[in-house]
């Protein structure tokens, strides 16, 4: 009888040993998919880089980039990352009520962002300096819109993942789910700093 | 009220249905074969076997059964287009005009080279990767299998679509690559490059899916003991070419993203004129391009490895260079990609560098020639048919590098550039490289699959016509290129004298017709006869690697037991060592694997569907399709578990039924 009691226990540490295998399998596969993610930002990059001086007859950066404002949409998102941050340390910890309060903010904080991105894009549009005017506008338009995009993706992630907490409780899984969001989201905050400061800084002193 | 309608349907009318001879013929023979099949399964009543055994199967070793069946069907499409174009080069010629349209033959060319890449040699590729790779390193699965299986639909959506665009609308006729300002919206107008765009960028992204699946696989499920450098070579390879894939696959998806930009929105990306740069799209599309030339060949040069040693019965010679000799082609291949057009303009500095850098990358490669052959060298060499494809490879492959190594030097390749000389040139590496090293791959692993040989005696018959065909098809080429034919023609005047070499190239690529059909004609009789070819020991070739060690056709676990591995050629060590009676008697456990699902086929049927509507922009579907897509994926990440456990008794009965005479498994 024990011997059998012995043997369930051992199946049990092997299934345990194969679930975690399986986390970690998750975690390395998902920095690996940021890799390719980052490749597909240093192609646009790398676009930008080689059509910025292309305006065709239309503004170049130094004429329409606000700075104040896009300073406060990085001060935005970089607190959000913060709060982000914050978020997964609770998880870890199981408070599942500061959980909810901080990837909030953290959501608030990203729509904001989202919202000041969009507001510019339209005033540039409207402006008459929309994507078609010009190979620099393109690129400007599809660096920063596919940056936004992945903002809406983690935005729309991370709603989900908070319906689901609040539905249910802080499992390993979910904490493992919400470390892999906060790497999305952390991933983008990185991402920002290089748009921030190749398109817009270098942009503002007409590099 | 028709108005609307049309309205509703976006750019797609009646007229995008076909309406010359030739087109409506290809259009009928394809639907008819498909509702033939659809006629056959439904007659059989083999639907819900299909789909609850093989669609929606997360077994690598089923997907990698679907990835060749489609690959093999793409074969044969991409070989009429094939047969076309050489039947017109043949033909159309002085006052003769040949069989097709110059619209026609361009689109015929353009999709012959699409198929041919992404959806034969991709496909073979991936499909060998899903069959051996998990049972070389010992394990019973692929990292993420429900990735695996949205790849491989993700592809057979891509397939689709370009198939489609033979009966509704009309295919690129920009090249296989599509360069600007050609494949913009002003010089082609129609759905073709759209076509094109999202049958590659919905393929793709299913491509760079598996790309990270294999190389999570390798460096975590190891067997327990298998170092790195204890790895089969084929693994090695695989490993080199999905680092790779990541790290280009990504450049094609922002590249084709870009075009289809151009294409939608109006930006000025690659246009001739608002500040675009038709350039750029060139140096991106080739820095996926090139990289992508050795994804393909790297996993052949892996199954040439493996072929050579064993039928060599001998450890591969040189291993440790040859794994170098991939690290150096991974890194290599990076910096090479400019040699696709030195007449671009970028001077005699940049043209130098990336000279020298591809006369360099020929080193590893011939290093890889060298171990090859020193692996033959004073071996015990069996000539079965896997063997008879890797010595026509080695020495049509050298003659092909060779050319290669030619057209490094950037002032001659201002006369080889565009030239059929180039043509016979990439053909030489990808069909004798690729095509040679994954038809050894499907001769040498196909009874650890289904449990039975190949017939030997009609695949040495397939090989030597392809043998014959392929130097017959494209020596003349070589030549032809000397003289002066720029590829892609489809007229050329009588006075230059060509016509003899290319009714020479036609015959060849008769003769690999032949070739094909004799391949089918093998799958067919060693069905027929398998009961005379079947593989009971599971080990057929007296193979080195650890997917010998288990039964032929492997269990869907792979391994009742994980092996334990303590040297290179782990499998060869264990039929040395004396034999072990204590083997026997390990216990059996419950093993955990992945439930079957369809979500993989759903997503990529949503994928479809978005491609098809950005075609024809039909806006509003496609969203509702990208709606389902994300409805799909969270539904699929809301379950936390998608296990089942095979329970220790169940193992312990499927073994035992093994042992008495697999017949009944």
């Amino acid at each position: 009888m024990s011997q059998e009691a012995e043997a369930i226990a051992i199946e049990h540490l092997r299934h345990d040993t194969e679930r975690r295998a399986a986390s970690e399998k998750t975690l390395f596969g998902f920095w690996v998919y940021l890799m390719t993610d980052c490749v597909l930002f240093a192609s646009l990059f790398a676009t930008y880089a080689v059509l910025h001086h292309n305006t065709f007859g239309g503004p170049s950066g130094k004429q329409i980039f606000d700075m104040p404002y896009v300073l406060t949409e990085t001060l935005l998102l970089l607190t959000s990352s913060f709060t982000c941050g914050l978020g997964v340390l609770s998880a870890r910890r199981r408070d599942k009520r500061l959980v909810l309060v901080l990837f909030g903010i953290t959501l608030l904080l990203g729509a904001s962002f989202l919202g000041m991105e969009l507001s510019e894009f339209r005033n540039l549009a409207l402006a008459g300096n929309s994507w078609r005017r010009s190979g620099f506008l393109s690129s400007y338009f599809t660096l920063v819109g596919t940056h936004g995009l992945h903002i809406a993706i983690g935005l729309l992630w991370m709603a989900v993942m908070m319906v689901r907490v609040k539905r249910g409780h802080l499992s390993d899984n979910m904490v493992k789910r919400l470390t892999l969001l906060s790497l999305f989201w952390h991933f983008l905050d990185v991402i920002w700093i290089f748009i921030f400061t190749i398109v817009y800084l270098m942009g503002a002193l007409g590099v | 009220m028709i108005g609307a309608f049309a309205n509703i349907l976006g750019r797609l009318t009646l007229n995008a249905f076909p309406h010359d001879p030739i087109t409506i013929g290809g259009a009928v023979f394809m639907v008819g074969s498909f509702l033939a099949v659809m006629g056959m399964v439904t007659y059989f009543k083999r639907w819900k076997w299909l789909w609850k055994d093989w669609f929606t199967s997360l077994d690598p070793k089923k997907i990698g059964v679907m990835y060749m069946v489609v690959a093999l069907v793409m074969l044969v499409r991409g070989g009429i287009d094939a047969l076309m174009m050489r039947a017109q080069q043949a033909t159309s010629v002085g006052a003769s005009h040949g069989i097709l349209s110059s619209n026609h033959f361009q689109q015929v060319f353009s999709a012959h080279g699409t198929i041919m890449i992404f959806f034969v040699a991709m496909g073979l590729m991936f499909g060998l990767i899903n069959l051996v790779l998990p049972l070389q390193l010992g394990a019973r699965d692929v990292a993420f299998p429900f990735l695996n299986s949205m790849a491989f639909w993700l592809f057979v959506a891509g397939m689709i679509l370009v198939n489609l665009s033979l009966f509704i609308g009309e295919f690129s006729a920009a090249g296989w690559l599509a360069y600007p300002p050609l494949s913009e919206l002003h010089y082609s107008p129609g759905v073709g490059v759209d076509y094109w765009i999202w049958s590659l960028q919905i393929a793709g992204i299913g491509s760079l899916l598996s790309g990270i699946n294999f190389l999570v696989t390798i460096f975590k499920m190891r067997a327990p003991g298998m170092t790195l450098m204890k790895m089969p070579m084929f693994a090695w390879s695989v490993l080199g070419a999905m680092t790779l894939v990541i790290f280009a696959f990504p450049i094609l998806t922002a590249t084709l993203a870009l075009l289809f930009l151009d294409r939608i929105l109006g930006t000025h990306f690659f246009t001739a004129g608002g500040g675009g740069n038709a350039m750029m799209y060139v140096n991106l599309i080739w820095a996926w391009g090139h990289p992508e030339v050795y994804i393909l060949i790297l996993p052949a040069f892996g199954v040439f490895s493996e072929v050579v040693a064993t039928f060599s019965r001998k450890m591969l010679f040189g291993y440790k260079s040859m794994v170098w000799a991939i690290w150096a082609i991974v890194f290599l291949s990076f910096t090479v990609w400019l040699h696709h057009f030195f007449t671009m303009g970028a001077g005699a500095d940049v043209n130098a560098f990336f000279g020298i850098m591809t006369m360099i990358i020929a080193i590893p490669t011939g290093v890889k020639i060298f171990n090859w052959l020193f692996t033959m060298y004073r071996g015990n060499i069996h000539f079965a048919t896997p063997m008879l494809w890797f010595l026509g490879f080695i020495v049509l492959f050298t003659i092909g590098g060779v050319a290669g190594v030619l057209m490094a030097v950037p002032p001659a390749d201002f006369q080889f550039h565009n030239s059929l000389f180039l043509v016979a040139h990439f053909h030489t590496m990808i069909v004798s490289g690729v095509l040679f090293g994954d038809f050894a791959g499907i001769m040498y692993w196909f009874p650890k699959v289904f449990g039975f040989r190949l017939n030997e005696r009609l695949g040495k018959y397939a090989f030597f016509c392809w043998l014959v065909g392929f130097i017959l098809a494209f020596v003349p080429l070589y030549i032809l290129g000397l003289m002066g034919a720029t590829r892609r023609l489809d007229h050329y005047s009588a006075s230059l004298g060509w016509q003899p070499l290319f009714i020479v190239a036609g015959v060849g690529a008769l003769i690999i017709a032949l070739g094909v059909a004799l391949q089918i004609l093998q799958f067919i009789v060693s069905f027929v006869l398998r009961d005379n070819t079947r593989d009971n020991t599971g080990d057929p070739w007296n193979g080195r690697t650890l997917e010998w060690s288990t039964p032929s056709p492997a269990p869907f676990y792979n391994f009742a037991h994980i092996p334990e591995v303590s040297t290179k050629d782990a499998f060869w060590a264990m039929k040395q060592r004396p034999k072990n009676e204590k083997d026997k008697e390990l216990p059996y456990h419950d093993i955990v694997l992945p439930q079957n699902t369809g979500v993989g086929v759903y997503i990529a049927a949503g994928a479809f569907l978005f491609g098809f509507c950005m075609i024809w922009h039909i806006f509003w579907l496609a969203a509702l399709s990208l709606l389902g897509i994300i409805i799909l994926a969270v539904i699929r990440t809301s379950r936390d578990s998608h296990e089942q456990v095979v329970s220790a008794s169940m193992v312990e009965r499927i073994e035992a039924e093994r042992l008495r005479g697999g017949e009944a498994v």
